[in-house]
């Protein structure tokens, strides 16, 4: 199949706007046509997932940009990094990590992209609009996006989010077409456990399920609690798009292509039907812990994705009091970081016990002082990927689980 | 006797390996250990089988986008597969596998077969794999 292209899209390969441009543009074609595109689109922003350092191919993709003169054509956030620029003295991982990391999130910087480094880049400032078409990487970010936004994103990878963002343009296919944005599974929560108070860990164990049973199928949920707010989405997305290949869901009432199950499903019926009860979910949260209740912890680790300003708020209610006898750590970015200090939060957030980790996350790098033993998260993505990706067992609990757990220095449940 | 299916080309290039059959998708951010070519993801019923120089065999993608990163680093370091035979198209997949080739020269062929001839495929203990720009071809 060939793809068609517009005046602007031939003169990017010619090199007119640069030789940058004409690299990432050849990438981009070869790219439309592996995914089956048949005319690109012009993007309103663009995220970057390439600014953790994954190994020397990370830098040479990014150097060769740099020498060849590189700059992004819209708004560009970045995701995060190997090592928390704000307090490099928690890196803990080799040299060599630590200076190709902090090299390539200054090169990013070069090709003029936003130093975010936050993989909620909707939490800031630069939070897409309803309907805008936009190029974003990172799993949880683009399923936000996509879900809770209703901007337009694909699930793209590495390298093409930074050739969509120094060309302005991405291959119409996907997601980017209304529809395919049509659910095609009806996901009926039909009883919630009554002992968990806040949404939290419902949101966490239907976006698992979703994850293990979808595929990249869309689902429609309805049933979610009341409670469910846009932390709770987030977290349902994030380890939806974990556990499985997930970059959209309509939440009934919730999310705003789903006014009604009829609108999610634009006029069409369910291929299939996923019924869940309480027992399920108790089920699945259950299995997001490698150890049992009891077992002592070494750390406590929130924010995965990163922590919102609200999740500080509920956080700010549950530290008074004892101060933890492990290490807390809550991952966030600049944005909330600059708000903490304005209202004086930091300093309460240290003086309990709590270390802030800016710009990256505790999963990616090496950050956590202590990982010999098991480590208690609210994430259903941490508790995803860290077995694997640290080598940590894990417990899965909600906030305020955790927050009695780093005190108790083992798993507790409330 | 050998028998040719027609298949489609993502990435192009030739390989002829035995096969790693993944029973479920596989994403390799936080799935493959780039420097080793083995599969770490702890709940993956393939984990600890190592994919260097074999032609993997997966159905669909799955998981983070910093998997194509991945992909590419495994190919530069020579842990990667030989190719990739696939059921769904997937985006991380085939542009991890495009810059090893943009950067390094390294062809790690991606494929995407048929569902009439998927059982076969995934029944075979080695394939050859011959993506041209035009078509492709997976030979048992």
């Amino acid at each position: 199949m060939s793809i068609a292209l517009s005046f602007s899209d031939k003169s990017l390969l010619s090199g007119e706007h640069g030789e940058a441009a004409a690299f990432a543009m050849r990438l981009l074609v070869r790219f439309a046509e592996a995914v089956g595109a048949e005319r690109f689109i012009d993007i309103e922003a663009a995220h970057i997932d390439g600014c953790l350092y994954l190994g020397q191919v990370s830098l040479d993709f990014i150097e060769h940009l740099v020498h060849l003169g590189g700059r992004v054509r819209v708004p560009t956030t970045l995701n995060v990094g190997s090592v928390d620029l704000i307090h490099p003295e928690l890196f803990a991982g080799s040299d060599e990590v630590g200076r190709a990391g902090a090299r390539l999130m200054k090169a990013h910087e070069e090709l003029g992209c936003v130093p975010t480094f936050t993989c909620a880049p909707y939490q800031t400032i630069f939070r897409p609009r309803f309907g805008a078409q936009i190029a974003w990487a990172e799993s949880n970010a683009i399923v936000f996006a996509n879900s809770v936004l209703g901007a337009r994103t694909n699930r793209y990878g590495d390298f093409i989010d930074l050739c969509c963002a120094l060309t302005g343009r991405a291959p119409c296919y996907g997601l980017h077409i209304g529809e395919n944005r049509r659910a095609r599974v009806l996901v009926k929560v039909e009883s919630l456990p009554e002992e968990w108070e806040e949404a939290g860990l419902s949101c966490v164990a239907v976006g698992h399920t979703i994850g293990r049973r979808c595929g990249d199928r869309v689902p429609a949920i309805t049933g979610l609690p009341a409670s469910t707010n846009e932390d709770d989405l987030k977290a349902l997305g994030a380890v939806a798009a974990s556990a499985g290949a997930v970059a959209l869901f309509h939440a009934v009432g919730l999310t705003p292509e789903a006014p009604t199950t009829d609108a999610a499903f634009q006029g069409r019926a369910p291929e299939e039907v996923i019924r869940l009860t309480a027992a399920d979910l108790r089920e699945t949260a259950h299995n997001l812990s490698t150890v049992p209740d009891g077992t002592p912890l070494t750390a406590v680790s929130l924010g995965t994705p990163h922590f919102s300003l609200s999740e500080f708020e509920r956080l700010m209610r549950l530290i008074d009091g004892a101060r933890p006898v492990i290490d807390v750590y809550v991952n966030t970015h600049r944005a909330v970081l600059e708000e903490l200090q304005r209202r004086g939060w930091e300093e309460r957030l240290r003086a309990a016990g709590v270390t802030l980790v800016i710009d990256t996350c505790t999963y990616v790098t090496a950050v956590m002082r202590d990982v010999s033993g098991a480590v208690m998260t609210n994430s259903g993505k941490w508790a995803y990927y860290a077995p694997g990706n640290i080598g940590v067992e894990v417990a899965f609990g909600s906030l305020a689980d955790c927050v009695a757990s780093a005190r108790a220095g083992k798993v507790v449940r409330l | 006797m050998t028998v040719k299916f027609q298949a489609m080309t993502l990435v192009a290039g030739s390989a002829e390996a035995e096969t790693l059959v993944l029973t479920e998708p596989l994403s390799f951010w936080g799935g493959l250990d780039s420097a080793t070519g083995r599969i770490i993801d702890q709940w993956h019923p393939e984990k600890n089988e190592v994919m260097s120089g074999r032609i993997l065999v997966m159905r669909a993608g799955r998981g983070s986008s910093s998997g194509s990163s991945v992909l590419a680093e495994a190919l530069r370091r020579g842990t990667g597969p030989a190719g990739i035979v696939l059921l769904a198209r997937d985006a991380i997949v085939t542009v991890g596998a495009m810059v090893a080739a943009e950067l390094y020269g390294r062809a790690c062929p991606v494929v995407l077969a048929s569902e009439a001839d998927w059982t076969t495929i995934t029944g075979a203990g080695s394939l050859a794999i011959d993506a041209r720009n035009e078509a492709a071809t997976i030979e048992i």
